[in-house]
């Protein structure tokens, strides 16, 4: 399933059965936001201008674990999918373990959001 | 001589920000008339990093940005924005409700007796298009080695004839009559002594199970034609249903369809006044332009109701300069779901979300 070197975790194929673009692009979507904790912080330059001014620099410091990710389907009539993971380090696993639980919890903040409005809109429109 | 700045430290490009020519390569679809660019989405989140900007769009930043507006709800259809998704989402969700929620679809048709001009198979595989009114969360799937029971299949009965000198009548879906206790078929045996087995074991009826009670399973619509008989022709037969998903066959997709577009963007790149106003406006095939008065048989033209635009690009057809800029909106999704009836449409997206973290949860424990 999962097709690498062994001593080099941090780049692999998942090879996945009975599985399309569905779950496949969305994962890709995913994998492409993994970061290590952002740090924001602000700096505040004084310029040597004559008066004083304070001019707020926020540096969005994310380090993305993910150099490559990609799908592809070997073959239309079999139902397999190919996905690459390429990390900055983390193994590819771990990686591709993360995006998926954060695919989840997206679902849930949307099938939540969803719930609650058509709830919301059941109430006004009686 | 003039100090070398680097061009992120320029002035007028704000720090932390994209300047305003790529963010709208980010956010907007370009519809030229010729065709769309800028189509594909900036995924990466490391994409701007060394401008300082943070393009990522994980779980925090959606929480915070996701929104979804109801347009029109009725017992068939749901019309709704969602704000603030991709586009991989968006296509996995439509993807899914067309697909991979399982509803219930008559599948074995015995016949006992067909002298109708529709031949067996045909006449079966109409009987299979036929929307069941039957909650698909209420039965179990039924494979190959499983015996039919109440769980898993529901038995229809269609006994219609047409008499000898009467005109010819219209066998409808109303004539469909559900048998809450089964198959009253009997398999034949060679052995005469041996019990007599029916096509499905039914140990309670159907009508007993208290979900079913509720509501007695017919189909959703009384009217549709099965078949048509003339003088002396009859159709004696026995369907039994079970439940599927439509990727294997279409007659268990639960929607009659499911479709998302973007909100298009329709925006004025000049002032168009008087006469051209009049010209812009009657282009439009759908209205989306309108005529505001400025007074003094001053007229303008403005954009009224770009959602409406179906981009037919009729105003930037043939014109020599440009006066409109069409374009959609990238992570806004109008999306439309028409249900065949098993399920409200509301209830068929909570599914189809709940079947994408069951896809992910599958394949979690597959690599823990």
């Amino acid at each position: 399933m999962e097709h690498g070197s062994l001593s080099d975790l941090s780049a692999s194929t998942f090879s996945l059965m009975d599985e399309d673009h569905t779950l496949a692009n969305s994962v890709r979507f995913t994998l492409n936001q993994e970061d290590n904790f952002s740090c924001h912080f602000k700096l505040i330059l004084a310029f040597n201008c004559g008066h004083k001014t304070n001019f707020p620099l926020t540096y969005c410091l994310c380090s993305p674990r993910v150099v490559f990710c990609g799908y592809s389907i070997p073959h239309p009539s079999d139902n397999k999918v190919n996905i690459r993971v390429q990390t900055t380090g983390d193994p590819a696993k771990e990686v591709l373990k993360d995006a998926l639980e954060n695919l989840t919890r997206m679902c849930q903040h949307v099938r939540s959001t969803f719930g609650k409005t058509v709830d919301d809109f059941k109430v006004k429109n009686q | 001589m003039s100090k070398k700045v680097s061009a992120l430290d320029m002035p007028d490009v704000p720090m932390g920000q994209l300047p305003e020519h790529l963010n709208r390569q980010r956010t907007r679809v370009t519809c030229n008339a010729d065709a769309p660019i800028h189509t594909d989405a900036v995924h990466y989140s490391g994409a701007y990093s060394l401008m300082g900007v943070d393009n990522s769009m994980g779980l925090e930043k959606f929480s915070k940005n996701f929104k979804v507006e109801i347009v029109r709800l009725s017992e068939d259809e749901i019309e709704f924005d969602m704000i603030g998704i991709d586009a991989s989402l968006a296509n996995a969700f439509r993807r899914i409700l067309i697909a991979e929620i399982p509803t219930m679809a008559i599948e074995k048709v015995l016949m006992v007796n067909n002298t109708s001009l529709i031949a067996d198979e045909v006449l079966s595989h109409r009987l299979g298009l036929i929307p069941l009114d039957a909650d698909p969360r209420l039965f179990e799937y039924l494979s190959e080695n499983d015996v039919p029971n109440e769980r898993n299949t529901i038995v229809y009965k269609l006994e219609v004839s047409c008499k000898k000198d009467s005109p010819r009548n219209t066998v409808k879906t109303n004539q469909l009559k559900w048998l809450p206790n089964g198959s009253e078929l009997e398999m034949a045996t060679l052995d005469k002594s041996a019990k007599v087995k029916s096509y499905t074991s039914f140990s309670c009826s159907q009508d007993s199970l208290p979900e079913i009670s509720k509501k007695p399973l017919g189909v959703k619509h009384d009217d549709i034609i099965i078949a048509k008989l003339g003088p002396g022709q009859a159709i004696e037969l026995e369907a039994h249903a079970v439940k599927g998903i439509g990727k294997v066959h279409a007659k268990w997709s639960p929607v009659a369809s499911a479709w998302y577009r973007m909100l298009p963007e329709v925006v004025l790149l000049t002032e168009v006044k008087g006469q051209d106003a009049e010209k812009l406006v009657n282009k439009c095939p759908v209205n989306v332009f309108d005529i505001e008065d400025l007074g003094h048989g001053d007229k303008k033209a403005i954009v009224a109701n770009p959602r409406a635009c179906t981009l037919c690009r009729e105003c930037i057809r043939g014109v020599n300069e440009e006066l409109v800029e069409l374009g959609r909106v990238k992570h806004h999704f109008i999306f439309t779901i028409e249900s065949t009836g098993a399920l409200s449409p509301e209830e068929l997206f909570i599914e189809a979300v709940k079947i994408l973290e069951e896809k992910c949860d599958r394949l979690l424990s597959e690599l823990s």
